[in-house]
């Protein structure tokens, strides 16, 4: 793997990790399946190169975040004051967006940014030169960690996570759930949009179909993370999804270099994901093989004793 | 402080399997009353802890909190003034927080959610010295997740964060029938500990008849969606459960069948 390559996936692991975390929300303290994600994704994107467009590279990952809180919403209102399971929910809103999103694209499927500034190319210019990219998007991940890490710890922030555990539990404390769950994925998608937005500026185009599986590796992501650095603290949990996002994008980098095509990274992400949520089965099946074959070994060395 | 009028609950509307929960239930609370409910299954008893909590919307009546009507009032809504323990040990607490943490968002009830810290320095203590008083040891442990717990020490747990900030009216629906008896009787004597320091309006439904007029100032006994017998004062304090069978049985025209009743 050369050096330029490893750049590129930090890079991209970096802007990826701030969706893991948004994945991590509804996935993980909301506990609820939200597949909005792909559409919210594109929406950010989408919402950010028509800013660049127009010239307001900065401008336009702020609306796109408060874009993507708008797509969790509905998911949210659709899921609490419908009563539509939050699957089903998040499809819907996941549905609904394709169609949004080609509109805020003017109706094209593509749109590349040629020329224009972004919040990159800005930098670009300054001593930072070629990592200007990474240095941007770390310091825009460790703030959106250090924001997320304090929000977790307030109030909201205690009955988001409660939520996730035993919703029974917070609404008998006299806290209206509707309003968590609402809060909760307004905030997941909203992440989820800001990285979109970035990866389109980083990537100068978007693309109505850029956001398909997207869900998928932020879930990998998250669970890779928990898989090798553990879920013990609130904090830990966030750095895992994090560095776990980081190390997707470096086995991508590697299953490329060693030639596969770029058309089965799907094919492998999917095959990721079963192989973590897996995990815990296969390890009880394993073990439960190793004390039957000892249970076997004991009673064969037995035998010609008795 | 408490006070239900005519409160008739059905499930099933119109299927087959139509059932008649509650039938114009009357009831009314004084402040610091303390009332156990028994009654064999399907009883309604739970049902009428549901319906004064908000779980479930009611068909007719009303539900009147410390003389605020809270009929049409959500679940959460309610819950600010009324402190719960349920019966299943896994339903009152979220087991991958703290112990400190569950505690904290007890402690906030009523308090504006919003971005202010979810726990200070000074909650913590106040914890501390509340957990000393369950004399679980648990105030040792104010950093493990609620998950490690046993289920006792989880009721325990639940039954001091339901009353942390005093609640007008405290439901609580057979939260030691699912403990072994030596911490049920733990959790049991903890509750009249409680309870009686801090003149809590209580319901608490048992099925233990023993228990049932042990604790308490009161004894309801229900029976198909009605309640059959009240009694307090003299006539409760030289009641027996045998004669509380008996005279059950004379009133209910049922035989209890319930060995968990009578053995309990």
């Amino acid at each position: 793997m050369t050096f330029l390559v490893l750049q590129g996936s930090f890079e991209l692991g970096i802007i990826y990790a701030i969706m893991a975390l948004g994945v991590f929300i509804s996935f993980r303290t909301l506990n609820m399946p939200d597949l909005s994600v792909d559409g919210s994704f594109v929406l950010g994107a989408a919402v950010s190169v028509i800013m660049s467009s127009g010239g307001q590279p900065l401008l336009g990952l702020v609306i796109a975040f408060f874009a993507g809180c708008g797509a969790g919403v509905i998911t949210a209102l659709l899921h609490t004051k419908l009563k539509i399971q939050p699957l089903l929910a998040g499809i819907l809103t996941m549905l609904a967006l394709y169609s949004l999103n080609l509109k805020v694209m003017g109706g094209r499927a593509n749109i590349p940014l040629i020329n224009k500034a972004t919040v990159f190319s800005v930098l670009e210019k300054t001593v930072l030169g070629d990592y200007s990219k990474l240095l941007l998007s770390l310091i825009i991940l460790l703030a959106i960690l250090f924001l997320l890490y304090l929000f977790l710890n307030t109030r909201l922030g205690f009955v988001l996570r409660a939520t996730g555990d035993n919703d029974h539990m917070v609404r008998a404390l006299g806290v209206n759930t509707d309003f968590v769950i609402l809060m909760g994925l307004a905030i997941s998608n909203g992440l989820v949009a800001l990285s979109g937005a970035l990866i389109a500026q980083s990537q100068s185009y978007v693309d109505i179909g850029m956001g398909i599986g997207m869900v998928i590796i932020g879930l990998a992501s998250v669970i890779i993370g928990e898989v090798i650095f553990g879920t013990k603290s609130l904090l830990r949990r966030l750095f895992a999804a994090v560095l776990g996002a980081i190390l997707y994008r470096l086995i991508i980098a590697f299953a490329l270099e060693i030639g596969m095509p770029s058309t089965d990274l799907k094919l492998v992400s999917a095959v990721i994901v079963a192989l973590a949520m897996a995990m815990p089965v296969i390890k009880k099946r394993l073990s439960l093989v190793k004390r039957k074959l000892t249970v076997a070994h004991h009673e064969g060395s037995k035998r010609p004793n008795a | 402080m408490l006070k239900v009028e005519s409160l008739s609950k059905t499930f099933g509307k119109g299927s087959n399997n139509e059932k008649l929960a509650l039938d114009k239930v009357n009831l009314s609370l004084e402040e610091g009353e303390f009332v156990t409910i028994i009654g064999g299954n399907g009883a309604g008893k739970s049902t009428l802890l549901n319906c004064i909590s908000g779980v479930y919307e009611i068909d007719e009546g009303r539900v009147i909190l410390d003389s605020v009507d809270v009929t049409f009032f959500p679940e959460y809504k309610r819950s600010v003034h009324i402190g719960r323990v349920f019966q299943d040990p896994l339903r009152g607490t979220a087991y991958d927080m703290t112990i400190e943490e569950n505690l904290a968002i007890a402690f906030a009830k009523g308090k504006p959610t919003g971005l202010r810290p979810g726990m200070t320095k000074k909650d913590s203590l106040l914890f501390k010295e509340r957990l000393e008083l369950l004399d679980l040891g648990l105030e040792n442990r104010m950093n493990q997740k609620v998950g490690l717990l046993s289920g006792g020490q989880r009721q325990a747990l639940t039954l001091l964060m339901a009353t942390i900030v005093k609640p007008k009216l405290l439901l609580l629906d057979e939260h030691t029938a699912a403990l072994d008896p030596t911490i049920a009787r733990k959790v049991l004597n903890l509750t009249r500990k409680i309870v009686h320091e801090e003149t809590l309006c209580t319901l608490m439904i048992t099925h233990n008849m023993k228990a049932s007029l042990e604790l308490g100032t009161r004894t309801i006994i229900m029976h198909e969606g009605q309640i059959i017998m009240d009694f307090k004062g003299q006539e409760r304090s030289t009641m027996t459960v045998e004669r509380l069978i008996e005279q059950f049985e004379k009133r209910s025209g049922a035989v209890l069948d319930n060995d968990r009743m009578l053995l309990g």
